[in-house]
């Protein structure tokens, strides 16, 4: 049994920030939960399908966030605890409907768990979701550390259900990939019964119908909800101080940022000079709290991640408050004392304690700092992003490639978000000249399509993933079919969410939860379309840049190549090899060959060594996958490969 | 529950090394092994969109007090183990001061750039000289043809892993881990798993 579904009370486990997320909907009684893979998000969703059948409850993954959020609500609106759970991108994709429900209001408790992050550790964005809180207007706690993480959302769906209102609780990579000791609260006993009940007066919250109208009446019950908000939240627990009585310098913060302010005030020795207000409760502030707490300094330091939210929220209840609490001298963003891009650590906050303070801090001495110095002369080489061994997508990139030399009229190819949109770079030939959200690939390619009219005479392509065209590429194809629009889309179908470890779609017959479920055939989808629908398996590099070709010389509308063949890092995958490779010495002719060392050079699979002392290219048995596709690439034959026993 | 002393409060460790290596799962088995001892444990794990092939390093921070940063301070750590050797030396960089100790697999892992021949991989008596000389302690094991003289090169994590705890810094033992790994690897590889452990444990005793 997992740990997760631990009965004692008081047991402390090591937890991710993500499985304390988990456990603290458990402790709720949560029972849906739904979401869309999206690091660093993804194990909230997928620690609750692991215990989904002992615990009783339905999870699944949705086929977008806008789903998600849609199917957890309508458990609330059955009057049952649900939680909806996305990485910060999936709230732009869901954010209409989040308007919406901010304004309907909900009944059984829900929760959003948006996770951003800071620094795009495993993004190509910084978005903000806290943001979308104050928007959308509806309250916004942020956990601190782990066991706040468990407290919090435990907390999050009381508070959900005493106010009839969505709770966001957001957290980041650092606490969501993370891990701190957790102690265990109870778990629930007892069933719940779901009944969605919309027989009563039109306006009565838990028996009228759902709607964010009257939108007077509702907007202004929406308010009503915020300032109850504000005096629950006067006197949370999550909102602490740690400091003296009268600081020289008081940091405001809250997240992940609580630890790296509470590690360097700890590292510069300064508790007695400097205060430190954590906030939990971060929308709407709680203003009495606030204006106590900016009392005590003439000198505020906020620390906060990505954009200045805390600093002008904070800034508001100063300006409203100045008569009382006097003139403050802020620092934060706004005036350069924090980053505005990326994300922060204790030295980032040491950096800015020290400026204000004018202190000295030495992390190391002078002598060792000129050791390292020495150091740095031979570097170590860096580790480039680039496609693993076997992965489908060099062998995709490299036909799709040259079927757009070949053809020479300057095709371009639109890309989306997945492991493909390392395509950009020399592991993928630099094949993609867009990437923007989740199924925006075929939706620029469907406006490039039209452009025909004002002369564009290039080929237009897209790829997308198998997930991906589920998420959102369905409806820029039926916006292409049906607007004439002349492109090829490319589904790179690689059998699973790779990306962010091979969860489940629908193009698969099983669910988050391990049951069979009906699969959905993306050719036929295509097909049903009317579009023109082609099947390769591109490690066959010939056929497949043939067909592309073909595809590309079509100029009657929407077409389609799936390119199925399953990820090489896959269990099923990982179990056998196809080919045993071998390269022969003798034949391999290195540099004065003539093919500017294609496999090692451009290539590039780094199961392909360049032996510098041979001067051959050389296989590195441990890590090939067998795919067979090199033995095609070199033009002398070195390469050669046999069926595997 | 009552705690050994710590060096230091915290105590900084760092594992570093390439996607693939299993540097993640041993960095929360140590993070449980001290954790059931009643420590306060933060693990904060860095890792790129690549799965394999990129770098990776997990910070754990082990504490009587508090939870702490998952992100060390700079010139903070208190070990360094390094599942590839140029690994280290990235990491000695910004993390390193005087009492840093190093614990070091000798076997390199070549990143794209040195396959392709277009970056030199710098020798193992560069990095043994450079490491050596920013460290207050250094210990180098071939961690990796240990592991597979055990039959499987992956329990080079594991090995590593003992060396970490029989380099006597950290209040843990053998049982420790025995009762740490059991729960995580399939009952058929427990005691694979810690004839690694036992190894990286002599080797770092010398």
């Amino acid at each position: 049994m997992s740990a997760l579904l631990d009965k004692k009370e008081g047991a402390e486990h090591l937890l991710m920030g993500n499985e304390a997320i988990a456990r603290g909907a458990l402790e709720a009684g949560v029972k849906v939960a739904a979401g869309y893979p999206g690091t660093p998000s993804s194990e909230i969703i997928e620690s609750l399908a692991g215990v989904a059948k002992d615990a009783n409850i339905y999870v699944e993954w949705s086929v977008n966030e806008k789903l998600a959020m849609e199917v957890a609500a309508a458990a609330s609106f059955a009057e049952l605890r649900s939680l909806c759970v996305m990485k910060q991108n999936g709230v732009n994709v869901a954010s209409d409907f989040l308007l919406h429900l901010a304004g309907s209001g909900t009944r059984g408790g829900m929760v959003l768990v948006p996770c951003d992050d800071p620094g795009a550790l495993s993004s190509i964005n910084e978005g903000e979701s806290r943001f979308f809180a104050r928007t959308v207007e509806i309250p916004l706690l942020e956990p601190g550390d782990f066991q706040e993480a468990k407290d919090m959302t435990k907390w999050a769906f009381e508070l959900s259900e005493e106010l009839k209102q969505l709770i966001m609780l957001r957290s980041v990579t650092r606490l969501s990939h993370a891990s701190g000791n957790v102690r265990f609260g109870t778990l629930p006993t007892g069933e719940a019964k779901a009944r969605f009940r919309c027989d009563g007066f039109i306006l009565d919250p838990d028996e009228g119908i759902v709607i964010s109208a009257p939108v007077d009446y509702k907007h202004g019950q929406q308010h009503e909800k915020l300032k109850r908000a504000k005096e629950i939240f006067e006197d949370s627990p999550f909102n602490t101080y740690e400091g003296p009585e009268k600081p020289e310098l008081l940091i405001i913060t809250s997240s992940a940022c609580t630890l790296y302010s509470r590690e360097a005030i700890s590292i510069l020795g300064l508790k007695e000079r400097v205060g430190l207000l954590k906030l939990g409760t971060t929308w709407p502030l709680p203003p009495k709290l606030l204006t106590r707490y900016l009392s005590l300094a003439e000198k505020i330091l906020i620390v906060e991640e990505v954009l200045p939210f805390l600093e002008e929220n904070v800034k508001v209840i100063a300006a409203e408050t100045a008569s009382e609490i006097g003139i403050k001298k802020f620092y934060g963003k706004n005036d350069g004392t924090i980053p505005m891009v990326g994300e922060l650590n204790p030295d980032y906050v040491i950096n800015a304690i020290t400026k204000i303070l004018e202190i000295e801090y030495l992390p190391r001495p002078e002598e060792y700092a000129a050791k390292t110095q020495g150091l740095a002369f031979f570097g170590a080489p860096q580790r480039e992003l680039i496609f693993c061994p076997g992965c489908p997508h060099r062998a995709s990139f490299w036909s799709i490639h040259n079927a757009l030399e070949l053809d020479g009229r300057k095709g371009f190819v639109c890309g989306d978000i997945g492991c493909y949109t390392m395509a950009l770079l020399p592991t993928g030939f630099t094949t993609l000249k867009t990437v923007h959200a989740m199924g925006s690939g075929s939706g620029l390619a469907s406006g490039f399509g039209k452009l025909g009219q004002f002369g564009l005479d290039q080929p237009v392509l897209a790829v997308c993933g198998d997930s991906t065209f589920f998420h959102t590429a369905i409806p820029a194809l039926i916006n292409a079919r049906h607007h004439k629009s002349d492109f090829t889309l490319v589904v790179l179908d690689n059998s699973g969410t790779a990306m962010t470890g091979f969860q489940p779609h629908p193009g698969l017959e099983v669910n988050a939860m391990g049951d069979n479920v009906p699969d959905l055939d993306i050719a036929e989808i295509c097909r049903s379309m009317g579009a023109r629908v082609e099947i390769r398996d591109p490690f066959e590099l010939e056929e497949t840049r043939a067909t592309l070709n073909n595809l590309m010389e079509d100029n009657e509308g929407l077409k389609v190549l799936i390119l199925r063949q399953i990820c090489g890092l896959s269990p099923e995958k990982k179990a056998g090899k196809k080919y045993e490779m071998a390269i022969n010495e003798e034949i391999c002719l290195g540099e004065n060959c003539g093919c500017n060392r294609v496999c090692t050079r451009i290539f590039r699979c780094p199961g392909l060594v360049w032996d510098k002392e041979k001067q051959v290219t050389r296989l590195d048995e441990v890590i090939c996958t067998g795919c067979g596709v090199c033995a095609d690439i070199c033009p002398a034959g070195a390469i050669t490969r046999k069926e595997a026993v | 529950m009552a705690k050994a002393t710590l060096l230091r409060d915290p105590y900084n460790i760092i594992i570093t090394g390439v996607g693939g290596q299993g540097n993640v799962m041993s960095s929360r088995v140590l993070g449980s092994m001290l954790a059931d001892k009643g420590y306060f444990v933060t693990i904060g794990e860095t890792f790129g969109p690549s799965q394999r092939g990129g770098s990776v390093m997990s910070h754990l921070r082990i504490s009587g007090k508090s939870i702490w940063s998952p992100q060390i301070p700079e010139h903070k750590a208190d070990i360094i183990a390094a599942l590839e050797p140029i690994e280290a030396i990235r990491v000695l960089a910004p993390y390193g001061n005087p009492d840093v100790k190093i614990l070091c697999n000798t076997r390199p892992i070549y990143p794209a750039t040195v396959i392709r021949g277009e970056e030199k991989y710098p020798s193992i008596e560069e990095i043994k000289k450079s490491v050596t000389k920013l460290a207050s302690d250094s210990i180098f094991i071939d961690a990796t043809e240990e592991a597979q003289r055990l039959g499987n090169p992956i329990l080079a994590n594991i090995i590593m892993l003992g060396a970490i705890c029989g380099s006597r810094t950290l209040p843990v033992e053998k049982k420790n881990f025995e009762e740490a790994i059991a729960g995580r690897v399939k009952p058929s590889l427990i005691e694979i798993n810690c004839a690694a452990f036992d190894v990286g444990m002599k080797l770092s005793q010398g």
